[in-house]
């Protein structure tokens, strides 16, 4: 693809996200549409933004409210912002926020708009509980029912086990393998030791511990003041545990597979509540309006795999093709942000990019090379800061810019892997 | 028709639509002119047989009929005047109630005071489910009584009780409220308002619709006002109840009461004949002229650009800063939550901005609770502040205020870290009662754009804003800081900067003269409930206990230092302090509080802070010309320094900041009713026993000498 700069470029000026919690713990209580409009509105006080001049407002989530499921358009209509600002919402699993955050630049690459707020959130401790079909069968024939005895007949029908409700499970709807599942699978296959993924556990937990001591870490975070009593603030991401050690990681019980398997809950990230949202302008715009762009949208890249192979391995082939459109090498980056949704997956995304045989099935010439691990992920991932599907994407692109900016590197690449097999990588370029 | 008529009619398919559109004016309001045409208009009906129905509706964009022309009263020479003035409303009102084709009222906004006096005589009542349509008889708040057959006709369609809580008490009511007590028949949308109001006239016309007559009063109802006996009891309370909490101040009260009782014992002749009566007597007491001076006054203050002579446009305000979490920085950032305003609301650490968004909250949670917003609008205005610990999100706020601890060096400091972030056309205001604005303008390389915003507690209930203005302040500034703080709903004063500004400056003596009373050995009880009769809303003494005795102390220092001995409290109210007698905060003051922190009797155990040891009897008239003639003696001394620009703004701040008796119309209006050369020969009498505290000022000497007044003695006060 040509990047000699015909194309319109589209800057990220400003990134800011809430802290991450633990599912059920202080945001148990914040709708998923709350936590984007925390993080949008402190995204809008922090660059001072003028609401009137956006243009849209794209959010992704994983696990929509059933009773409003346009999130986006839910955040738009937030009381700081004019109800002009269109809006729309994406899925697309772990990496929904990536996917709002280039459908806006693709927006503003068309030139069909000029600033934009692309983002996500997520609140696991919300999900829907469903009834089962039977139950729902009934109500359903019970409000169709034209006289009390009908009414009565229908919800007669119920039984006890109809009662029990139905919890969405995080389970690939082809294979009906969970994430967990496929992970321990990955492990296996691509023969991933315990050790070595306690030990990345250990990493990410150690690094985001320092990130958020040093306060590179909270500087794009907004302190959560918490209602309706306010009695506690939330200013940091509270599953990171700077306490933990690899003894503590190492005695964890395997969860997916108790007799042979090695993924644990410390190895794994935790369902976790959060949002997290970007301001996307146009090069000219931002020039225009004395905003000082963080970094830019190099090129990005999105790809398949099979999900009942390995579910998770879809980096492997989407950041070598990212990194062809920027017309860059893995030598030109200076830093490396992957999602880790687990331990398992990183360290058998790292492996593929090392490996001639997923070059060969990607159609690559040679491997993407192996990623210097001083540079990954240096302010912890998914595993210590926790995962909230629909913000995750978000909060990684505002991680890695600002530590570009910091280290004053050049380049940045991050890798994000999906449910349904599905991977996604972003270069940017620092401004 | 002429072309300045109100009226104008649209004839189509047997209904005439009558729509009245004031020409020139923002709102419809009744004056003898349009009464006239709404006679001429009846003739021409009875005369058409054409007219089958009548629809009447408003020209205007959001407003009905707002009531009656307030200047028309300021004509009426004598209560007989006024009378006739009632009684020709009543002759016009009756024909629309008695015309051959019935009349449909269409209501969409106000529908206040002869307004819905019209619409109650019409057959049929259809009013919008609009936020802006209110109707309500708020004639008792100038003191005067409904006087186009409110009294007369309201009880007959919503029942006794409910027409005399919406005359006693002035209170608006919404479509729908109106809709449950049968004050209106229907409730629709503003878009089909007109065309059901056609259908309804047809219908009415064709006599497939009787005319409305109320809802069915239902069962408990008719039980309790269905015959003499029950009605003596609701008026009985009713009454009383009025006398106990106006303590006999506001005649009107009682004479509504006796105009809506005429309406069950006398013919309905005489009963609108007894309306017209008292209308009349109320017209022309001192306390109606009080309350519509009140009314002149704060109206005029809404049209003042705060700035003398031509004045700057204000600056848009599309966003607000508020420093310091703490009460008044919560209310503060309430109020300008309710209007739309986004807010970044910082203190210095994530407690207090914690506690400071619960106050937020609370303030939003009661208008939820009362109804006055929905939960979208109180989700809305909540999720407008945004709370912070950093200097952030401050670069395009065009105004901030703080409301930080009261002293200078942090209020300095304050200033100097936010200058680096605001852009250099920002508006820095403090909300600082006791520090000169001047003193804490020295801080900013920008002194010009430094201003006060001195609300009173708490923000959202208490009316008055002192905008307090050095020398040095733009006009640009001083007349965005205006146009803002009226958007916030408040009546805004531009007071000069001086120590305690205005209502704090005036009262200091007042509240000084009642502890020196205390001193003298005279009872708590009898102070407060000498200033109750007055007509204060608080006795001072309570005051001192609500305000609390630390920031009372700070303030009561601050003024003896400025202006030595006349200003010089009290030092039996160190004492108290010291006793770690805080007033209702530490539930230990004057008075005893329950643990709930409920207000009891007095706390006998505080004498003992007094240099007096028994109790002494001061005639009650004593207390009151102490405590009073001290506070209006220091306001005509305000207006003498400039403080104050106008006797207006020294009423309306007086009565608004501090709760002079509104049917005294304020400090100035006072001297004006008894005479300057009265107010003086009084005070020199209380200077005589006090030597020090009472000279009168010179401004007031001056006045007496020459038999001046503060306001003209006829025509429009301001």
């Amino acid at each position: 693809m040509d990047i000699s700069g015909t194309r319109r470029r589209v800057a990220i000026v400003a990134g800011v996200r809430t802290p991450f919690a633990k599912a059920g713990t202080d945001l148990r209580h914040i709708s998923a549409i709350d936590l984007g409009k925390m993080a949008v509105s402190e995204l809008v006080h922090r660059s001072g933004v003028d609401p009137a001049a956006i243009d849209l407002l794209v959010f992704g989530t994983v696990v929509p409210n059933v009773l409003a499921p346009n999130i986006a358009r839910e955040v738009s209509l937030m009381s700081l912002f004019p109800k002009t600002i269109q809006s729309w919402s994406v899925s697309r699993a772990c990496a929904s926020a990536n996917q709002a955050i280039t459908d806006a630049a693709d927006q503003i690459v068309l030139g069909q708009a000029d600033i934009a707020i692309a983002g996500g959130a997520e609140s696991l401790s919300n999900v829907p509980i469903l009834h089962s079909r039977g139950f729902a069968d009934a109500l359903v024939a019970a409000s169709k029912a034209k006289s009390l005895g009908q009414r009565l007949g229908a919800l007669s029908k119920i039984r006890p086990r109809d009662l029990i409700p139905v919890t969405p499970a995080i389970a690939e709807p082809t294979t009906g393998e969970s994430m967990g599942e496929s992970a321990e699978k990955m492990a296996k296959v691509n023969h991933i030791a315990r050790r070595d993924q306690d030990e990345f556990a250990l990493a990410s937990h150690m690094n985001a511990a320092a990130g958020t001591k040093d306060g590179r870490l909270t500087a794009e975070i907004t302190a959560a003041y918490i209602p309706p009593r306010y009695e506690k603030t939330l200013t940091a991401d509270n599953g990171v545990r700077s306490d933990t050690n690899i003894d503590l990681l190492s005695k964890l019980k395997p969860v997916f597979d108790r007799k042979y398997g090695s993924v644990t809950a410390g190895n794994s990230s935790p369902l976790t509540d959060g949002g997290a949202a970007v301001l996307l302008m146009s090069e000219e715009r931002a020039k225009a309006l004395g905003y000082k762009p963080v970094a830019y949208i190099r090129s990005y890249a999105y790809a398949g795999i099979d999900p009942g192979e390995q579910l998770l391995q879809a980096p492997v082939f989407a950041a070598p093709t990212a990194l062809k459109r920027a017309g860059l090498t893995l030598k030109d980056i200076d830093l490396v942000e992957m999602h880790e949704a687990f331990a398992a997956q990183v360290l058998s995304n790292l492996q593929g990019f090392e490996s001639q045989y997923w070059a060969d099935r990607g159609g690559f010439a040679r491997p993407m090379g192996a990623v210097d691990r001083s540079r990954l992920n240096v302010m912890g991932g998914s595993i210590a800061i926790g995962h909230p599907f629909g913000a995750t994407g978000a909060r990684i692109t505002t991680t890695l810019m600002n530590e570009l900016v910091r280290r004053d590197g050049h380049f940045g690449l991050m890798t994000v892997c999906a449910a349904g097999g599905l991977g996604f990588s972003m270069v940017l370029e620092r401004a | 028709m002429t072309t300045t008529a109100a009226l104008t009619v649209d004839v189509h398919d047997g209904i005439a639509v009558v729509t009245i559109d004031l020409p020139g004016e923002p709102v419809n309001k009744f004056s003898a002119a349009v009464i006239a045409e709404f006679d001429e208009l009846m003739t021409q009906i009875e005369g058409n047989t054409a007219v089958q129905g009548v629809v009447l509706i408003s020209g205007k964009p959001d407003g009905f009929i707002a009531g009656a022309d307030i200047d028309a009263f300021l004509d009426f020479k004598s209560a007989a005047d006024a009378e006739s003035a009632s009684a020709a409303g009543h002759r016009v009102v009756s024909r629309i109630e008695r015309s051959r084709a019935p009349v449909v009222a269409a209501i969409h906004g106000a529908c206040l005071g002869a307004g819905l006096e019209t619409a109650l005589a019409c057959s049929y009542r259809i009013a919008t489910d609009h936020p802006k349509t209110v109707l309500g008889l708020p004639e008792t708040q100038l003191g005067l009584i409904p006087g186009a057959g409110g009294t007369q006709r309201l009880p007959k369609i919503v029942g006794l009780q409910v027409a005399l809580d919406m005359i006693l008490t002035a209170k608006n009511v919404r479509a729908n409220k109106a809709l449950q007590t049968g004050l209106v028949d229907e409730v629709v949308h503003p878009a089909i308002l007109r065309d059901i109001a056609v259908r309804r006239a047809q219908a009415l016309a064709a006599g497939t619709l009787r005319a409305s007559r109320g809802k069915d009063p239902g069962f408990m109802r008719k039980l309790l006002e269905g015959n003499a006996a029950g009605r003596a009891i609701v008026f009985r309370q009713a009454r009383s109840m009025t006398l106990r909490k106006s303590r006999g101040a506001y005649p009107a009260l009682i004479a509504a009461l006796d105009a809506v009782q005429a309406g069950f014992r006398e013919t309905p002749e005489q009963g609108f004949a007894t309306e017209a009566q008292l209308f009349g007597e109320m017209a022309a007491t001192a306390v109606s002229r009080e309350l519509i001076f009140l009314f002149f006054a704060t109206a005029s203050l809404k049209k003042d650009s705060g700035v003398q002579g031509e004045a700057p446009p204000p600056l848009a305000v599309n966003q607000l800063g508020v420093l310091g979490t703490g009460f008044m920085g919560a209310g503060i950032a309430a109020v300008a939550a309710m209007q739309g305003l986004p807010v970044r609301f910082k203190d210095m650490k994530h407690e207090q901005v914690a506690h400071g968004l619960a106050a937020v909250r609370a303030v939003l949670r009661e208008r939820l609770t009362k109804k006055q917003i929905t939960r979208q609008q109180f989700e809305d205005q909540l999720s407008l502040v945004s709370g912070t610990i950093e200097y952030t999100g401050f670069a395009h706020v065009p105004l901030v205020i703080e409301a930080v601890f009261e002293d200078v060096a942090v209020k300095h400091q304050v200033l100097a870290e936010i200058e680096k972030v605001l852009p250099p056309s920002a508006i820095f205001a403090s909300n600082t009662s006791t520090i000169p604005i001047a003193t804490i303008a020295e801080g900013s390389p920008r002194p010009e754009r430094v201003i006060g915003m001195h609300f009173f507690s708490p923000v959202q209930k208490m009316p008055l804003l002192e905008v307090i203005v050095t020398p040095r302040t733009a006009p640009e500034v001083i007349a965005t800081t205006v146009a803002f703080g009226r958007r916030l709903g408040k009546t805004v004063i531009v007071v000069n900067d001086s120590p305690g500004f205005f209502v704090n400056r005036i009262l200091a003596p007042y509240i000084n003269e009642a502890a020196r009373m205390l001193d003298e050995g005279v009872a708590i009880e009898a102070i407060d409930r000498a200033l109750l009769d007055f007509g204060f809303p608080v006795g001072p003494i309570t005051l001192l206990d609500e305000v609390g005795l630390d920031i009372a102390g700070k303030s009561g220092a601050i003024m003896a230092k400025a202006f030595g001995s006349r200003l010089q409290p009290s030092e039996s109210l160190g004492r108290v302090l010291a006793a770690g007698r805080l007033g209702r905060k530490s539930k230990k003051g004057f008075y005893l509080y329950d643990t709930s922190g409920r207000k009891g009797g007095v706390d006998e155990s505080v004498y003992a802070l007094f240099p007096a040891t028994m109790r002494t009897e001061l005639p009650q008239e004593d207390i009151q010309r102490r405590c009073a003639l001290a506070m209006v003696n220091e306001a005509v001394r305000c207006l003498e320094e400039n403080i104050v620009r106008a006797p207006r703004d020294g009423d309306v701040g007086a009565v608004f900041g501090i709760g002079f008796p509104p049917f005294r119309g304020g400090p100035f209006r006072y001297v004006d009713a008894i005479g300057a050369a009265e107010v003086v020969r009084r005070l020199v009498a209380l200077d005589a026993a006090h030597p020090g505290r009472f000279t009168p000022c010179a401004l007031l000497v001056k006045m007496a000498q020459d038999g001046q007044r503060f306001y003209p003695a006829t025509g429009k006060p301001v």
